[in-house]
């Protein structure tokens, strides 16, 4: 390659003086708007729940794939049944949708003799909305019709504002926010935990008719340290699971008066034999619905995540750049300088040869 | 400089063969779009979840984007880096430009699933900053409309409105610095919309430089789009090609180019992500043809001698079309797997009616540059006609 860093290399008469510092000026300035060090004053941490954050806690190993779950959600959130068998007796959607907003996904392998086992087994997995702590389809929203409540930290979509751009489909590294393609009026469905049942004391309806436990509601926080307990018990060893909804350990009666249905549901069950990894703890930094399992994570379908958040090192990039407009209007400064002592120049030029003429 | 080549209306007939197809093209994408409207996305495209962008976003928008950069980086050379020798190149380019963004402003409405609502993106209380996509949309609107102001002139010209045509030139240099700034934040981010997908785009094109990648091969493709279009337009119009500027460009654009391949490279070597590109697999495929594709123009017009043949500057300019299309498909469609390895059976092929309002698109950019061309003073006088 003969000119190696710059466009301007021509050699030219005139004043070298100022080509230089345009030269310098340019460079600076290009360098300036499009140079990205993501590591900088306005780097931006991936974020963290908030302290009161709702999620669930879906345990593999207690799950027996009844559906009554996918059922119920489909029933809260007035989604239509999907028919994939040629009968259609049955709603049976094959992966979430625009109209199904949770699914429970099995694995299998060999004879499938096993429950919860790798080779010749199966295993069930729960897909739906993790509320993510720095989830990407809000970062990527460009209308904040996706937003993270900041409170409870639930994930929310409002049709009325959503633009139907499926940023958010592209953005999700879990595949969960879906767009309705059958529809000249579709909008973006996922689950959002219920919030809508929420004022008249119901909580997710997936952990209210889960017969397990397998998938309980509650604050992250409680549900992580309830994972954990699980993960330090011995498989096999007779343990209490909660059913439903887990209670705070600090629950007051009035914060507890806050949500209906029977508070003791609790039954014996054997602990699994828990891969020592709580799904959602640390992903992408952190979710607030977690998952437990016997079965390695990606069979099971749930991707392999950093700790650090893609919105993180997005908005860090979009604000060094834009960050107050500081940047973009220090360029056009430069710019608009340089443009005007050019175009006066030839519009100068331009008078010049008229008036030979 | 432009007292030289002062831009005249080429002149002769509107309806021709070319016209007559682009008329066609036009009424095929305009019979899509009213399915598309009426009964949902899904009803012509072959948009999935696992594929939410198809050619509609990525080539009618992203690609089309960088295609009308022509404007941009000629523009650049002239009243930046003050060359005015290349002024005759300015209009055309810019011209290109102007239906370029229009209408890849326009494209984005068909593909909205809820497009009434799309003036939230603007409306405060509704725009999201830390949106991507926030800053492309703002960056295009405001583009389009300095384009406008910057174009205007020739409609004053034409017209006759001498007095508003001065006044306008008085403020011209800032429009013309602020059409400069423009393409420069949105170009970038239009890279940028990549970070926010994370790990789902293959390591080949998922970097935290890829703003500076995506600005580098606009700015080289706005070159390269002038040498293809400067060729067309003179073969289609018989006229003289602008040899004596095309040549000079041709190394400007080899300079940037050089600089992108640079980045480009280095940035693979520095994160590692090289070990990609030997893999066996479709991505690694794709991503040594791009590479070849922006390789290209150095065995085409490496040389001064090559330069002069103007067969080699119209390839060359299509091969770097190439280049920053394929960089484009590749990040946002081929390298891009919502699934994270998990296989959830996606895939996607744009639909036969995707196509025909892709192409409908081009139509009414190819009819709109021959109706204008023709009829505004545009194109730079002839070199025979204007020896009075």
């Amino acid at each position: 390659m003969k000119q190696p860093s710059h466009p301007h290399t021509e050699p030219e008469a005139g004043s070298q003086g100022r080509r230089n510092f345009l030269k310098r000026l340019l460079a600076g300035g290009a360098a300036a708007a499009a140079a990205v060090a993501p590591e900088v004053a306005c780097a931006r941490d991936t974020l963290q729940r908030p302290p009161e954050a709702l999620g669930l806690l879906y345990d593999a190993t207690l799950c027996v794939g009844c559906q009554a779950c996918v059922a119920a959600c489909k029933q809260a959130n007035a989604n239509p049944a999907e028919f994939t068998a040629v009968d259609k007796l049955w709603d049976t959607p094959l992966d979430t949708s625009g109209h199904t907003f949770n699914l429970i996904k099995m694995y299998r392998n060999g004879t499938m003799e096993n429950k919860d086992a790798e080779q010749n087994g199966f295993a069930f997995m729960k897909t739906s909305c993790m509320h993510c702590a720095d989830p990407s389809c809000v970062s990527a929203c460009p209308v904040s019709a996706m937003t993270k409540n900041p409170v409870n930290g639930i994930v929310g979509y409002d049709p009325d504002i959503c633009i139907g751009c499926r940023y958010c489909v592209a953005a999700c590294p879990f595949g969960i926010p879906k767009y309705q393609y059958d529809s000249p009026t579709g909008q973006i469905g996922k689950c959002e935990l219920c919030r809508h049942r929420h004022k008249d004391g119901h909580y997710s309806a997936c952990a209210e008719v889960c017969p397990t436990g397998a998938t309980l509601f509650g604050r992250s926080e409680d549900l992580l340290a309830e994972a954990k307990r699980r993960l330090a018990l011995k498989p096999g060893e007779w343990t209490t699971m909660p059913r439903g909804r887990l209670p705070a350990k600090d629950e007051t009666p009035e914060q507890a008066a806050q949500w209906k249905g029977p508070l003791n549901q609790d039954y014996q069950a054997q602990a699994g034999a828990y891969l020592q990894h709580v799904y959602g703890e640390k992903e992408y930094g952190g979710t607030q619905v977690l998952k437990l399992s016997a079965v390695n994570f990606q069979k099971v379908g749930m991707p392999d995540l950093p700790p650090k958040s893609s919105a993180a090192t997005s908005e860090t990039i979009q604000h060094t750049l834009y960050g107050g407009l500081i940047m973009p209007v220090a360029v056009l400064a430069g710019l608009t300088w340089v443009a005007r002592r050019n175009v006066v120049a030839e519009a100068g030029e331009e008078q010049d040869k008229q008036g030979e003429a | 400089m432009s007292a030289h080549h002062p831009a005249v209306p080429v002149g002769g007939k509107l309806l021709n063969t070319a016209t007559a197809v682009c008329g066609v093209l036009i009424m095929a994408m305009l019979a899509v779009l009213l399915v598309r409207f009426i009964f949902g996305l899904g009803a012509v495209t072959n948009l999935n979840d696992g594929y939410p962008w198809g050619i509609w976003v990525i080539f009618d928008v992203i690609i089309g984007s960088a295609f009308a950069c022509g404007g941009f980086s000629v523009a650049m050379l002239v009243y930046i880096f003050n060359r005015g020798e290349y002024h005759p190149l300015v209009r055309p380019a810019l011209l290109a430009s102007l239906f370029g963004y229009t209408l890849a402003g326009v494209g984005v409405i068909f593909d909205l699933g809820r497009w009434w609502n799309f003036w939230h993106i603007f409306w405060p209380g509704y725009a999201n900053p830390n949106s991507v996509m926030f800053e492309v949309a703002v960056c295009i609107s405001a583009y389009i409309t300095v384009m406008w102001i910057e174009f205007s002139p020739v409609f004053l010209e034409k017209w006759g409105l001498t007095v508003q045509k001065k006044r306008l030139e008085k403020v011209l240099f800032f429009f013309i610095a602020l059409g400069t700034l423009l393409p420069m934040m949105h170009q970038s981010s239009l890279g940028t919309m990549l970070v926010v997908m994370g790990p789902q785009v293959n390591p080949l094109w998922q970097t935290p430089v890829v703003p500076l990648l995506y600005l580098l091969s606009a700015i080289t493709v706005g070159y390269g789009i002038v040498l293809f279009e400067s060729c067309v337009a003179s073969a289609a119009y018989r006229r003289e090609i602008e040899m004596h500027l095309l040549q000079p460009m041709a190394k400007i654009m080899l300079g940037v180019l050089g600089l992108f391949l640079a980045v480009r490279l280095g940035d693979l070597v520095v994160r590692g992500a090289l070990g990609h590109a030997f893999a066996a697999s479709l991505e690694a495929f794709f991503f040594w043809l791009e590479l070849f594709c922006f390789v290209l123009p150095y065995l085409l017009i490496g040389s001064a001698a090559a330069r002069r043949n103007p067969a080699r500057l119209f390839l060359a300019g299509i091969a770097l079309m190439c280049g920053a299309m394929l960089m484009r498909v590749n990040g946002f469609l081929i390298g891009y797997d919502t699934g994270l390895g998990v296989d959830h059976g996606w895939h996607y092929f744009p639909s036969i009616a995707e196509m025909l309002v892709t192409i409908g698109m081009f139509s009414v950019e190819v009819l709109a540059y021959i109706i204008i061309t023709r009829r505004f003073p545009v194109l730079p006088r002839e070199e025979a006609a204007a020896a009075h």
